[in-house]
């Protein structure tokens, strides 16, 4: 049986004002759709009867709040996901970024970090890590501690194996991690050069320049108007040249970067050429 | 099994399918008469990493433009969209489209019943949701929400359906207004 919404568009709508002014973390520019099916998701797992029960603990319990956020937000992700991305990446995109002094690269939204080991591992394989800095940002802070410490469920091992050769992978994939009973924990070296930071894409502004920026099935959760918003900080992130890489069903072609931005070949990657 | 209902003018048309589904629209879309009044969605259960679109599978079999969407499309009457694998797809009250990569539902990504309920939250009393060939059940209940919104149902008869299994599901949960084989859902489709 699927459950009437708990909480309308209305109740969706204040709710979301309250949380930014009074938390600062600001979901209103959030696809609807998506958002009220996560907050009725959560009445329904945390057992809230009504959209006053849910309201009255995500204002006045602050220990809620991070429980709120890391449902509203999707933290669902894979190693090299999407392999023929990973391919055009590797190579196509990190040699040209291998003729510069230093690389810079910037994965927006990188939730637990199983982007950030695969973007590190073609580093090394490409032998840029040592010039490579990459910063892992994200909203939510508790997702950024699992992104430290690099474990993950050995049962995913399978799956992020075959996509990294389906990739173009050709190493032993299992020499990056090490396993421990049902965790593996990947290599220490693989996050030497990661930065690892929290960074709101809705609210925070630029705070550097990158070749690279990676921002993968993140806008798909905000509207239009965020979308463009977050276009246009990539756009003032990104150095002239550089790369913007996309979920493979995301798209620049409803924003002005549309003029300025060139896509590479089949994969959700466009080079700034303006 | 047909009731008798005003029909209110559909407004999109929503197909979920499983396993023995693609063949069915192979024959349901490419007979499919163009000039459509609304937009036709279809999400089907399908491997994710093949890397052939179902855009081109279908588009030059039939006669109406076929879109696999991306996030954010527009969904115009006349087309048929279809899903991506392995995102959840939902509606806008714009009538756009958002794809949503959390987790499964039914083992299901994308799962129907999510798509369902969207269209007919939007789409209300002018939602038709058809229900064809597989073997879980997800769409069952999305079904039977379309049909509570005072939507148009049609479930494929499980005598027909290569796995019957979704749409006996559905057939358990509530009785929908139609129970048709694959040729009377083609001419049904074509007298909306």
């Amino acid at each position: 049986m699927i459950a009437a919404d708990i909480v309308s568009d209305e109740d969706l709508e204040l709710l979301l004002i309250e949380v930014a002014s009074l938390y600062g973390y600001d979901f209103t520019e959030y696809s609807k759709a998506s958002i009220k099916r996560r907050i009725n998701r959560i009445c329904l797992i945390d057992k809230h009867k009504s959209f006053a029960e849910l309201r009255y603990k995500v204002l006045n319990d602050q220990s809620y709040l991070s429980r709120f956020i890391e449902e509203v937000t999707v933290n669902v992700t894979e190693m090299f996901r999407d392999p023929f991305f990973y391919k055009e990446l590797k190579e196509k995109i990190i040699p040209q970024l291998g003729v510069n002094p230093y690389i810079k690269i910037w994965i927006a939204g990188c939730s637990t970090g199983e982007e950030v080991y695969s973007i590190s591992i073609l580093l090394h394989e490409a032998n840029l890590a040592h010039k490579s800095i990459i910063y892992a940002t994200d909203i939510n802070p508790t997702v950024l501690e699992k992104a430290k410490t690099g474990i993950y469920p050995i049962n995913q091992m399978k799956l992020y194996t075959e996509n990294y050769q389906n990739g173009g992978g050709t190493e032993d994939f299992s020499s990056y991690y090490s396993a421990n009973y049902d965790h593996v924990s990947f290599k220490e070296y693989l996050r030497k050069n990661v930065i690892f930071s929290t960074h709101n894409l809705a609210s925070d502004r630029s705070f550097n320049e990158f070749q690279l920026i990676i921002c993968r099935n993140v806008l798909i959760y905000f509207d239009k108007v965020l979308q463009d918003k977050v276009f246009n900080l990539f756009d003032a992130s990104l150095e002239p040249l550089g790369y913007l890489a996309l979920g493979s069903k995301e798209t620049i072609r409803f924003s002005n970067l549309n003029q300025t931005y060139k896509q590479i070949e089949k994969e959700k990657i466009w080079k700034k050429i303006k | 099994m047909e009731k008798n209902k005003i029909n209110l003018g559909i407004e999109i048309l929503v197909i979920g399918g499983s396993a023995g589904s693609f063949e069915v629209l192979l024959q349901i879309l490419p007979n499919i008469k163009p000039n459509l009044k609304f937009a036709v969605l279809v999400v089907l259960h399908r491997k994710h990493n093949s890397n052939t679109s179902i855009a081109d599978l279908f588009g030059n079999k039939t006669v109406i433009p076929v879109y696999e969407c991306e996030d954010k499309d527009n969904l115009m009457p006349g087309n048929i969209y279809f899903a991506p694998p392995d995102y959840h797809l939902l509606i806008e009250n714009d009538r756009t489209v958002s794809l949503d990569y959390s987790e499964k539902e039914n083992y299901s990504r994308p799962a129907i019943d999510l798509t369902f309920k969207s269209a007919s939250d939007i789409y209300k009393e002018k939602t038709a949701g058809i229900l064809l060939s597989g073997a879980n059940r997800d769409g069952a209940d999305g079904l039977k929400y379309i049909s509570e919104n005072y939507g148009t149902t049609i479930v494929q008869n499980p005598n027909e359906a290569e796995i019957s299994t979704m749409p006996n599901e559905a057939l358990k949960l509530f009785e929908p207004d139609y129970v048709l084989g694959t040729k009377e859902i083609i001419e049904l489709i074509n007298s909306f």
